[in-house]
Parts: C-alpha cells; structure tokens; sequence
C-alpha cells in the first residue's frame, strides 16, 4: 500500500495543490492531511474545496480546532511576545476569510485517525497521540518517550506534523515515529520547497529498503512560491511572512525552536 | 494519615504520603503525575559560588544542606527513566559547573536524551566547551544552555547577583556563542510586570554587542521562598492554590504534573520545592510518582505563571 501524508497546509493552497497532483502521480492511493489547514497563507477557503475534490482524510489541528470553534487564537502555545503579535496578525486574517461552513467543516473534524495498513497499525494526529498541540521535535524527543507513546497508543507507526520540520525516529519492535514536514512553508533550510511524505508498506516497500515492512520518503514539492507570494501581498500579509516563502528561512515564530532546530536557521 | 518509608540517606526527611494540607478553603487541591516528561537533577546540590539575594533555595558557597550528585548516581536515574519514557533531562543547582563531574554527567545523559543545564555563567571554560560542542555534536539531542542574568545591565544585575557578576556572566553567554551555542538568558522579574518589553528589548541590544545575535530570553516570576523570603517577603495564607481556583484550569501548566527532581537526598516533587520536607517523595523514581497536594505558597505562583520551569520549545499550554 502507498500513502500521502500532508502536514501543516497554513492556506499554502498552490503547495497542496502541487502536493496532491505529485502524490497520484506516484500511485499514493490515499491522502491524509494530518491538521492545520489555516495560518500564514492567502485565501484560506482556497483550501478546503482541493481537500474535498481529492478525498482527502483529514484531522483536525489546533488551528483547525480554533478556527472551528471561534477561539481567540490558534493555540499554538508561543511564549515570546513577538511570535504571539505575528501569530494574531495570520490567526484573524485567517479566521476572518474562512466561510461559516467551512468552519462547521473545521469544527468536526476528527483529533485523530487510525489504520491497519498490511498488518501495520498506524495512528494519524496533529502535535502528538496525547496533545494535539504539543511540539515533537526531533532534537528535544527522546526516544523512549516515543517507545512510551507507542506502547500508550497501541500503534506501530504514529504519523504527526505541527512542528514544520519533518524527521523520524525508529523504535522498539520495529515500529516507527515520524514528522511529516508540512505543506504551508519551507523548512527553515534557505530552499522554498515544501514536503509531504509517503509511506509504502507490503508489496509497495521497494527492494532495497532496510525495513521490508514499512518504508518512508520524505518528499520535497516544488510549487510556484512567486504567485504565493504575490498574493500575500495582494492581501497585506505581513513582509516577514512573505520572506519566509521566498528565502526558505523563518523570520517568525522561531522561539519555540530548540537549540538544534534554531542553529539550522538564519534568524 | 502520615506514613513513613525507610530510607538508605541518614539525613534524608521521611516521606510523607496521603497527608491533607488545609487550609480555610479546605485540603489542597492534588496534581496526579500525567506523565514523567522531564526529569531534573539537583546536581550540585544547594552550592552555589554565587549568593544571589532572590534565590529561592537559598544556596550559596557554604550551603551544604544537599550535596553533588555523582555520575553513577545519575547514570542510576537515567537508566530508571528509560522505562518511564522521560522526554527532556535538566540540571540546575546550585552551580552545576561546580560540580566536577558534570562534563561526563552531561556527555552520558546525551546518549539518553536532550539536556538542559542552567547556569549562572560565571564559571565557564573555553575547554569545557569544546568538550561539551563535540558530545552535542555527537548526539540525535540539543544540549541547551540557560544562562541566569537579572536584567541588562549591571545596575539591575548586580545589587542581586554579586558584584561583577554581570560581566562576569557576559563574558559567559559570548563563550557559549563561540562554541556554537545559543544560550536562553532566563532572568527573573524584580521589575514592575509592564516593564517586561522594555527589558527585552534593551536585553536583545546588549547581547547582540556581545556577539549573541540570536537572544533566547526567558523571564521567570520571583518565588517568595528560600533568600527572596528574607529580601522581600514570603506568601500570605491566602496565597495558596484552593479546591475552586482548579476547576476549569489546565493542570498540565503545574511542573509537577509532568517533572520530578533527584537530588542527593533522594527525588523531591519539583525543582522549586526541594527545601520543603514534605516535598520529598522517594528514593526512588517509582516511589515518586504519587499525586502532589498543592500546599506551599510557590505552588501559587507556579498556578498563576504556569510552565515556569521547562524551556520554550516544551511548551505545554493547552
């Protein structure tokens, strides 16, 4: 079996859009969306009609949760006064241009999805199994804490985004944590792609991989991040948010980062 | 009830299981453990080169009331850890760089998981950290630096923190830049709480002239116990967290819903707390993993700040 796993879409609909078509074409015979799909970008209920035409599964992040239930902010939990201001600026925009429907849409989505994919048990969530906007990041997780989520969870693969930076870990007994990246903006690393990832299980693990039973490729998408841009600034989308689609580097939202995660970056 | 287990230290206190706290509004409201998430050391105990007059466990170069912990005795809780699936690992004293065998304690925890260390700056060495760049270089983990300055400048820094210590621990934060690290400058507030910003933003220029051009900073409340007690004043009675203040409101923002401390006289609830007796929950990890009733006064101000202890990136607001 072959699987689409998108993160974070964050309004970035062209890079869905590019995402969604780069998944088919490589024969993925299911697309998840894992949660967030407002924040950052322009036309945010450009979105949700490429979800629905695709039959996308999706779940609901934190954004998704906020948006759907008319919250005052999207919940990502920023304790430095700088990424909170720049946070508020894309969370109104946002709630502001997503219709009533589809908030309801938004609003009933469900916090996690699971599947037995060729005798793999596989979770789906946001931020983590137990928070949805909790930050899993790949320097600051230990790995028998992700052995205690597997073990909590019964799974034998958790799929989860939020975070921005797609990574993996392997654990005890074979099983699997991974990060899917996300679709709404670059990974802090200077290029302008995006990623989503694939997993292949059974007949579909190709031969050489090292795991017969489940193989994982990050996938980078190239997408026109020049219109993006232009339409942030058709809608006054603040220039920081516009320099990131851009350059590849964050500008905001940088304080939740580790030590690690922060060094990879520019600013 | 008041029970007691044996204990192995001689001067441990006993520890104390089931008891109520109460107060007018009735017995302390109590924080079930969710999950062991982070798990501190005490590792240089109660000594301090520094005598920093807010401190709230009071250490200083002669309290000994907690000692070193030893790389075997921390090795012991890590390998505990593993079965609780302990995300994070912090080190805080006292000094921790005091202690000598921190480098190796540090080396081996990143094996294990992401460490934090904090640190008043003072005693830093160009070798330490070359030492400590190649095991975080080594490592799938972030080696994170918190650094203990009060405020950009030596006039708010120093009246606290000891003459020089400002310069002192600049000198500290521009090592630990040239080593690669990017150190989150935790300060604690002994000014008016809307002077916040304009501290920061003073913060971050000062340390971009010090070679730190990505300031991390962290501001903590004051905790009215151990010598800030004594420089200002301790809580009131009615500073206590009640029955009612807990409904609606999101536990997982106490430490002691998801941290424990080890120090050299066994594991206490919290870092915060470890001067408190009736803190002390066990020899051990798994005898520390009972609920926590809300009795002192820092539990107060741990309710009203929330996530006062862990880094950013562990964020947990719900």
């Amino acid at each position: 079996m072959q699987l689409a796993l998108f993160g974070g879409v964050y309004n970035n609909w062209l890079a869905l859009e590019s995402a969604i078509h780069d998944a088919r074409r490589r024969g993925a015979e299911q697309l998840f969306c894992l949660g967030d799909m407002g924040a950052f970008g322009p036309h945010p209920d450009r979105v949700f009609p490429l979800l629905h035409d695709h039959n996308v599964i999706c779940i609901q992040g934190n954004y998704d949760d906020s948006i759907g239930n008319d919250l005052s902010d999207c919940q990502c939990g920023y304790t430095d006064p700088r990424d909170n201001y720049f946070a508020q600026i894309s969370y109104e925009y946002t709630y502001e241009h997503t219709s009533p429907a589809s908030r309801a849409w938004l609003r009933d989505l469900p916090k996690e999805h699971r599947l037995e994919a060729d005798g793999l048990k596989m979770l789906l969530c946001h931020g983590s199994p137990r928070q949805t906007n909790e930050f899993l990041w790949e320097s600051t997780t230990s790995t028998h804490f992700l052995d205690s989520l597997a073990d909590e969870y019964d799974a034998d693969v958790i799929f989860a985004t939020h975070s921005g930076i797609h990574w993996q870990r392997r654990l005890d007994h074979g099983r699997r944590f991974v990060n899917v990246g996300v679709l709404g903006r670059p990974e802090n690393d200077g290029r302008t792609c995006v990623w989503y990832t694939l997993a292949r299980t059974g007949s579909d693990v190709s031969t050489d991989s090292d795991d017969p039973r489940l193989e994982i490729e990050f996938v980078p998408v190239e997408y026109d991040f020049a219109r993006l841009a232009a339409e942030m600034r058709a809608e006054s989308l603040p220039e920081e948010f516009v320099e990131t689609i851009c350059t590849g580097w964050w500008t905001t939202c940088l304080e939740v980062l580790p030590a690690r995660e922060r060094r990879r970056g520019r600013f | 009830m008041v029970a007691t287990h044996d204990t192995s230290d001689l001067d441990a206190a006993p520890v104390l299981v089931g008891q109520e706290a109460t107060s007018d509004s009735g017995p302390a409201p109590r924080v079930v453990l969710r999950h062991l998430d982070e798990l501190w050391f005490q590792v240089s105990g109660t000594l301090c080169n520094l005598e920093c007059t807010h401190c709230f466990i009071s250490c200083s170069p002669r309290n000994n009331s907690f000692g070193y912990l030893t790389l075997a005795e921390v090795e012991r809780a890590l390998e505990e850890s593993v079965r609780h699936g302990v995300k994070e690992y912090y080190f805080t004293g006292g000094e921790p760089f005091l202690n000598r065998d921190i480098l190796p304690i540090l080396e081996k925890t990143l094996e294990y998981g992401p460490a934090t260390v904090l640190t008043n700056g003072t005693v830093l060495k160009p070798e330490w950290l070359e030492r400590l760049r190649a095991a975080e270089d080594r490592s799938l983990y972030s080696l994170e630096f918190r650094v203990s300055i009060d405020g950009p400048t030596s006039e708010t820094n120093d009246p606290i923190r000891g003459p020089r210590t400002f310069a002192r621990a600049m000198k500290g934060v521009e090592l630990l830049c040239r080593h690669g690290f990017l150190p989150i400058i935790t300060m604690t507030r002994t000014w008016p709480d809307e002077h916040d910003a304009e501290v920061l933003g003073q913060f971050r220029k000062v340390l971009a002239q010090h070679g730190c051009n990505r300031p991390r900073l962290k501001v903590l409340p004051r905790l009215k116990i151990g010598a800030e007690q004594q420089r200002t004043c301790g809580y009131t009675d009615t500073e206590r967290v009640t029955q009612q203040m807990m409904a609606d409101y999101d536990e997982s923002q106490l430490v002691c819903s998801h941290s424990r401390i080890v120090t050299s006289k066994g594991v206490y609830v919290c870092p915060i707390l470890i001067e408190e007796p009736d803190a002390r929950m066990g020899n051990t990890l798994d005898e520390a993993l009972g609920p926590n009733p809300l009795r002192h006064g820092a539990c107060f101000t741990c309710y009203l700040y929330g996530s006062i202890c862990t880094n950013p990136s562990s964020s947990k607001r719900e």
